[in-house]
């Protein structure tokens, strides 16, 4: 059923019409143009499409925009703040963990949540957290050495 | 532009040579690379105005027709023009992959952006510097052995004040000025290459601004979803259409062979297209994922010999003990994360299409020809490429789409979903190879006798001391095979041929070393003289802190080790084997590499990371399954990728030797990888594999025997 939705974008609100039933990653990359959420598998096998809801990080391509109404989404594109990138993002570069790049976003968002949840992972902890995300470049062990010092900067817990 | 009037293009660059050196740089002259390549073959243009543009506020711009697959290139290739032209690196803006700004190239594959168009590239900077300089001295009225250059600018020795930069001296114009045989640097006043640099995409990539083909957004693009035969070899009977109405604004093209479905969102295109009822007449299936070897031995094309020297026959008399060995690796999927993507636009009579490739040029080829465009009418535009690994040098989804977009009139983005990305791919293709080899009393091999069937023909050849041996190759990766040996699409897939020929080589030298009661290091220092692979061997055993001891040693500890166009490599790797479940756990993996110059030892650290994680798939998990034409792997449930909970340690060793050309290092480190960890799984249990992948029921089977 076609219908406006509404929802918190990245702490924006926003109003979409459309088929409710349509997945969340394809209204946010062409209806909201955040391209930054990627298509990988179609069936929550990959991580590269990880959105936030709320406080989880979910699987956009599964995600049914009726399900998210009146929810927060937070995507790639919210992270960095005030021109500033989010700790993640800056061990993310700085260790150089990517290769192609596709499967980062997913990466990047996957571990936020992670982080909101555990601040201070332990190595196996990160490791069970991330193990469905994919990435076929094989920058594993960089994205786990990034998120273990992003952990370590924000050493606090999420702002 | 400026000037020019009506002189014919010849008495321009005469005037502009008498006075200023230089025409202004036009968008018409970086838009005509093309007469450039007209005549005859393509190859890299010798004006190296083509490859680079001093900018007006004092940034360089590179222009490159490699791609940014995720290997480093727009890094790498950065640093090398940094380094010759004598500008910050961090000046360098990249152009990649565009065919109408960018000079010809073949295609990004093979580890060739460093080691062969590395030296076209630095060639072309050094000459610019030099033409730069002399400029330079003309100006400053100073003889250019009293000048110096640094970070783009020229300036008096002992004299900073006495100083013009590059941007003062081109202006943003072409520099018309030529130099023969300028010479590149050598290693030793290296100042950016052989150092880590900061990668160029990195902001990008974390902050999701990156664009890939199917980010590209074009007001009024429609997405099709095309309508796919169930197998291979299928033919379309019949197709109705009808309920596609069903989805508001979705649309039916048929074209010929192509029925594709339209609509302005992807999914709802989607939608639509399940509404298709498509019939198919599809041929009996002839072969299978557990037939193909027998199908491959039967129908594998005429062998050529590659090498052959002593006697075999003598050989095999001086041999005490004889060893005949068949190796099989199934099909192995490249799906790198982006799926093939591509977007095309048709204005004014020119079709410009963004499309995830390894080849622009080569489908530019292919799109001119799909559409009856000339040359000069086909633009494709590489964005950021989600990883290719060899699969993404076909390009289908690139001529469909500037198809629909040529019907349509509007511009038309094709992205394969997962299925597709698997059914189109060109699979590393499924391979036999024969090892008959013997040994002596004395503990050396007698004779080597080695047949590969279907995976190709690079590094067959061993780099042993053998007296008495033979490499014979029957078809491979490449076009020509015979119809109907492989019952759909194969291509290179990350080191194409070499991660089988390692593979079966590497386990027969180990079982001669068990047989010969040698540890499996030392038998092959044993037989081996090239000092460059002792060193790599030597190199990752004292990183591994390797102790001799034959195997099965009951450690697990592994070796192996390849030679990959240049590169030299050895890999070891400590793995453990649970007997009950017949699973592998990898825990550690030390890989050494001589591949000459390294230009950026980061991005060849990552590179080999990378391929280490990539070779643990297809050494354990990766394996198409089909049926006749009809591919059932879909998707990463029924193909098993690496996973963060997989990877080893990883200890990456390389070994200094500027001096030698670079040879690249995007594939040499994964060629060892499924004989590293068959011999480690030998050493561990006793257990002989003999077919990649060395999944859990073909390890308990191998416990069994």
């Amino acid at each position: 059923m076609v219908r406006p939705v509404s929802f918190t974008i990245n702490g924006e609100p926003v109003r979409v019409t459309t088929d409710e039933d349509r997945m969340l990653l394809w209204v946010l990359r062409y209806d909201l143009g955040l391209t930054g959420t990627k298509f990988g598998c179609g069936e929550g096998l990959c991580g590269a499409c990880s959105v936030i809801v709320g406080t989880e990080a979910v699987r956009s391509c599964s995600t049914k925009v009726k399900d998210i109404e009146g929810k927060q989404v937070l995507t790639i594109e919210g992270l960095s703040q005030d021109g500033h990138l989010h700790p993640l993002q800056g061990a993310f570069l700085e260790r150089h963990a990517f290769q192609c790049g596709y499967c980062t976003s997913g990466m990047i968002v996957n571990a936020y949540a992670l982080l909101l949840k555990k601040p201070r992972p332990t190595r196996e902890e990160v490791v069970k957290a991330m193990d469905d995300n994919l990435c076929r470049c094989g920058s594993h062990t960089r994205i786990l050495e990034a998120i273990d010092a992003a952990a370590a900067a924000m050493s606090g817990g999420v702002r | 532009m400026n000037g020019e009037g009506n002189l014919s293009r010849r008495e321009f660059l005469s005037l502009a040579g008498a006075s200023g050196l230089y025409v202004f740089f036009r968008i018409e002259d970086l838009l005509a690379q093309e007469p450039a390549r007209l005549g005859g073959r393509p190859g890299y243009p010798t004006d190296f105005n083509a490859y680079l543009r001093i900018g007006e506020d004092g940034r360089t711009t590179c222009l490159v027709g490699k791609v940014e697959l995720g290997q480093g290139a727009m890094t790498s290739l950065a640093q090398l023009l940094a380094e010759e032209l004598d500008v910050p690196f961090g000046s360098v803006d990249m152009v990649m992959g565009d065919t109408d700004l960018c000079p010809w190239d073949m295609g990004t594959f093979g580890s060739l952006s460093i080691r062969q168009f590395g030296p076209v590239l630095r060639s072309a900077a050094a000459e610019a510097r030099a033409v730069l300089l002399q400029l330079g001295a003309e100006r400053l009225q100073v003889p250019p052995d009293r000048l110096q250059v640094k970070d783009g600018v020229i300036s008096k020795l002992g004299d900073p004040g006495t100083h013009i930069t590059y941007a003062q001296l081109v202006q943003g114009r072409r520099i018309e000025r030529h130099l023969e045989k300028v010479p590149v640097k050598p290693p030793k006043e290296f100042r950016v290459v052989g150092r880590a640099a900061a990668r160029k995409d990195a902001l990008e990539k974390v902050t999701g601004r990156a664009r890939y083909a199917a980010d590209i957004g074009l007001p009024g693009t429609l997405h099709a979803r095309i309508v796919r035969p169930p197998a291979h070899g299928a033919t379309l009977k019949d197709a109705d259409t009808d309920r596609v109405a069903n989805v508001p604004g979705a649309t039916v093209i048929r074209d010929g062979d192509l029925i594709a479905v339209l609509h302005e969102c992807p999914d709802l295109a989607d939608r639509a297209l399940a509404l298709v009822k498509a019939q198919f007449d599809r041929p009996a299936p002839a072969v299978d994922d557990a037939t193909i070897f027998g199908h491959l031995l039967k129908n594998a094309p005429a062998a050529q010999t590659l090498g052959e020297s002593g006697n075999l026959e003598e050989g095999e008399k001086s041999a005490a003990a004889v060893f005949d060995r068949t190796y099989l690796n199934s099909y192995v999927a490249h799906t790198p994360m982006e799926t093939h993507s591509a977007l095309a636009r048709i204005e004014n009579g020119k079709v410009t299409v963004w499309a995830s490739t390894q080849t622009p040029f080569g489908i530019k080829a292919q799109v001119a020809q799909a559409l009856g465009f000339p040359p000069e009418k086909v633009r494709i535009i590489t964005p950021y490429v989600g990883g290719g690994f060899g699969g993404k040098s076909a390009s289908r989804q690139a001529i469909e789409a500037a198809r629909l977009a040529r019907i349509t009139g509007r511009p038309v983005q094709v992205v394969f979903d997962r299925a597709e990305e698997f059914f189109y791919d060109t699979f590393r293709p499924a391979a036999v190879v024969k090892i008959r080899s013997g040994l002596t009393s004395a503990g050396k091999i007698a004779f080597w006798d080695f047949k590969v069937l279907c995976a190709g023909e690079r590094e067959a050849k061993h780099f042993y001391d053998i007296p008495n041996q033979r490499t014979v190759s029957a078809g491979g990766w490449q076009g020509g095979q015979p119809t109907g040996l492989h019952p759909f699409a194969v291509g290179p897939w990350r080191a194409p041929s070499v991660n089988t020929n390692t593979f079966a080589r590497e386990s027969q030298i180990d079982i001669m070393a068990a047989k010969a009661g040698s540890d499996p290091l030392q038998f092959r220092l044993s037989h081996v003289s090239d000092p460059r692979m002792v060193r790599v061997l030597k190199a990752a055993a004292e990183a591994f802190r390797w102790t001799p001891k034959p195997a099965p040693s009951g450690r697990g500890f592994g070796v192996a080790c390849a030679t990959y166009l240049g590169t030299y490599v050895a890999t070891f790797a400590e793995v453990a084997v649970d007997r009950a479940t017949g699973r592998v756990r990898v825990s550690r993996v030390v890989c050494a590499q001589d591949m000459g110059l390294v230009v950026n030892p980061d991005g060849a650290r990552q590179q080999t990371e990378g391929a280490i994680a990539m070779g643990l798939g297809y050494a354990l998990t990766e394996e198409v399954r089909f049926r006749g034409g009809e591919v059932l792997t879909r998707n990463f449930d029924t193909y098993e990728v690496p996973r963060f909970s997989w990877l080893p340690t990883i200890e990456t060793v390389l070994i200094e030797n500027p001096d030698t050309p670079a040879s690249g290092c995007g594939e040499p480190p994964i060629v060892c990888m499924g004989a590293v960890v068959a011999n480690a799984i030998h050493d561990a249990t006793g257990a002989r594999l003999f077919q990649l992948p060395m999944t859990p029921a073909r390890i308990k089977a191998a416990l069994r025997t």
